[in-house]
């Protein structure tokens, strides 16, 4: 036992931040996998990125209120998704979710300019900063850990299909637009949940990175999403214990080590690709 | 009225604002059409981004914002062009590049704010601010934005073609993946451009807020990229005189961001092109 303690830096696990800062990291990093399999399976990257960065807006503008910052998150997160949802869409859904970006953004930018708030407070939201987790805060989301879990349990099955073959799930009574929103709304609730862990900027990362990362190597959605969750608990674990280490910012970490799976996965099925043609071949 | 704009225009450092944001919104407004057509917002949003990284780096090294973000932007846009030939794989890997970019982006920020004590420089960075624009970054800005005009006229032909009808234009030896190429060269210096006058994060607003709403109005695409182009330089002036005018607005007296006036009068005009039910003459072309 004192030979493993001693491979890690003092107080990694023991000090009550980063007891806070495993709970939190952890309950994230399966929100995000989870909700980042349909992420993948859709498309969907954009919503992924512009939904918790539009939310930042919510976090600001509760800042200058004096109100809570997670409610912000929260009611920002899940408005730029209804948003999105709302506008019409028929080729380029990027359209959508740029414009209810922009707006959330202009609404940041007006709200901070308002507020003068003190700078890196708006930074470690930016950026995240796992110092800062309170055990509240680890209770919401742990909270929204559950509701995550029970929403993708309840539509797992509609979900799936509607990504894979929209039209089939639209002819078998699963409607295209209600998915849609449904969709997006998980997203907000995977986005309100990581904020203040991984901050605005970044949350997407690890919604994208793992899941894009599993989709080249599962074989089935159960697989995938299995092998995307264990690949984003990985990157938070490997993040924190960097980000303990070095003071350096999380988010930083939790880019590099998922593009660092993500490039991995991508060799993976190259070298599965290579020899499948080679047995074809012999 | 008059006095109001006497003083707009008495003040250097709102002449500067009005002079390079207005080439920054031609720019922007000409090339968002084809980002419209083409259905490459989610490109045109990261590679604002994907340049800040650029900026924050030259930044460290000393050099001129400008130059971090357009480099950086041009490779980014050529890289998000290179990976993945599906859509879907396309979206992903611009997902990750992006990632990846705004992290190192996060670390540089972090390095920044360590080194000089203020979030002055990274703040500006990400949210831009138009009145403290460097003057002397007018010649490049003209420069490049010459570039990427020049650059759309050369491929306008053939890029209307592979953009409204990709197989025909391929199977006809259109050289569709280098007009493509191409095609991100001028988008990213467009987008980097806004990014440094209008702010990362905003310039996603010029590009497509405008463009999106000309597509819906104009009959051909030349006449959405001039419409275009005339309503995102019309978006930056009035936002520029909103703002200045709202320093003596409440609370405080400080003025109001430039990027949130752009932000909603572009909101606006999406939405009210939204409103009327005229067809879409170029959707309509596309489909023959």
């Amino acid at each position: 036992m004192q030979v493993f303690g001693s491979l890690f830096p003092t107080g990694l696990f023991t000090q009550p931040f980063m007891q806070n800062a495993w709970i939190a990291g952890s309950a994230v990093a399966v929100v995000s996998a989870l909700v980042g399999f349909f992420v993948v399976l859709r498309g969907a990257s954009f919503a992924a990125h512009a939904i918790p960065r539009a939310s930042f807006a919510g976090a600001a503008g509760a800042v200058l209120a004096g109100g809570d910052t997670l409610l912000g998150l929260a009611v920002f997160a899940a408005l730029s998704a209804l948003g999105m949802a709302a506008l019409p869409q028929r080729r380029d859904q990027g359209q959508a979710t740029a414009l209810v970006l922009m707006a959330s953004l202009g609404l940041g930018a007006l709200f901070l300019s308002l507020g003068q708030s003190y700078a890196p407070e708006v930074y470690a939201l930016l950026f995240g900063q796992i110092v800062g987790i309170s055990r509240a805060d680890v209770m919401a989301i742990l909270g929204l850990l559950l509701l995550a879990l029970l929403a993708s349990a309840l539509l797992y099955r509609p979900l799936l299909w509607s990504s894979v073959a929209p039209d089939v799930a639209a002819a078998k009574g699963v409607p295209r637009r209600r998915m849609d929103t449904l969709f997006l709304l998980l997203v907000a609730l995977a986005a309100t949940a990581a904020v203040p862990v991984v901050g605005a900027l970044l949350s997407f990362s690890l919604m994208v990175g793992p899941a894009a990362a599993a989709s080249y190597v599962g074989r089935s959605p159960g697989q995938a999403i299995a092998v995307a969750i264990l690949v984003s608990l990985l990157s938070v674990w490997f993040s924190l214990i960097f980000a303990y280490d070095t003071g350096l910012p999380v988010g930083f970490f939790v880019a590099a080590v998922t593009a660092v799976f993500y490039a991995l996965a991508r060799l993976w099925a190259w070298l599965v690709a290579i020899e499948e043609t080679q047995r074809g071949a012999a | 009225m008059s006095s109001f704009l006497a003083s707009l225009l008495g003040s250097p450092a709102v002449t500067a604002a009005l002079l390079i944001g207005s080439m920054v919104a031609v720019t922007s407004g000409a090339v968002g059409v084809f980002v419209v057509l083409r259905a490459q917002s989610f490109a045109g949003h990261a590679l604002g981004d994907i340049g800040s990284t650029g900026a924050a780096a030259a930044y460290l090294v000393g050099l001129a914002p400008l130059y971090g973000f357009i480099s950086v932007g041009v490779i980014g846009g050529l890289a998000i062009e290179g990976l993945g030939n599906r859509a879907r794989e396309r979206d992903i890997a611009t997902g990750i590049v992006l990632s990846l970019m705004l992290g190192v982006g996060a670390l540089l920020l972090y390095i920044l704010t360590q080194r000089s004590n203020a979030t002055g420089g990274p703040v500006s960075i990400l949210f831009g601010s138009i009145f403290t624009v460097d003057p002397r970054t007018a010649l490049p800005v003209a420069l490049f934005s010459l570039a990427a005009l020049l650059l759309m006229l050369l491929l306008y032909r053939p890029l209307v073609y592979a953009t409204l009808n990709p197989q025909a234009a391929q199977a006809r030896g259109v050289p569709v993946t280098l007009l493509g190429a191409l095609f991100m060269v001028a988008l990213a210096i467009a987008v980097e451009e806004s990014a440094l006058v209008a702010g990362a994060l905003l310039s996603t607003a010029l590009l497509i807020g405008p463009a999106a709403a000309a597509v819906r109005w104009a009959r051909s695409v030349g006449q959405a990229m001039v419409l275009a182009a005339a309503l995102s330089w019309l978006t930056v002036i009035a936002g520029i005189a909103l703002a200045y005018q709202s320093y003596v607005w409440p609370p405080g007296h400080r003025g109001w961001p430039v990027s949130f006036f752009i932000v909603m009068l572009v909101l606006a005009e999406y939405l009210l092109s939204r409103l009327g039910r005229r067809p879409r003459v170029i959707a309509r072309k596309e489909a023959t």
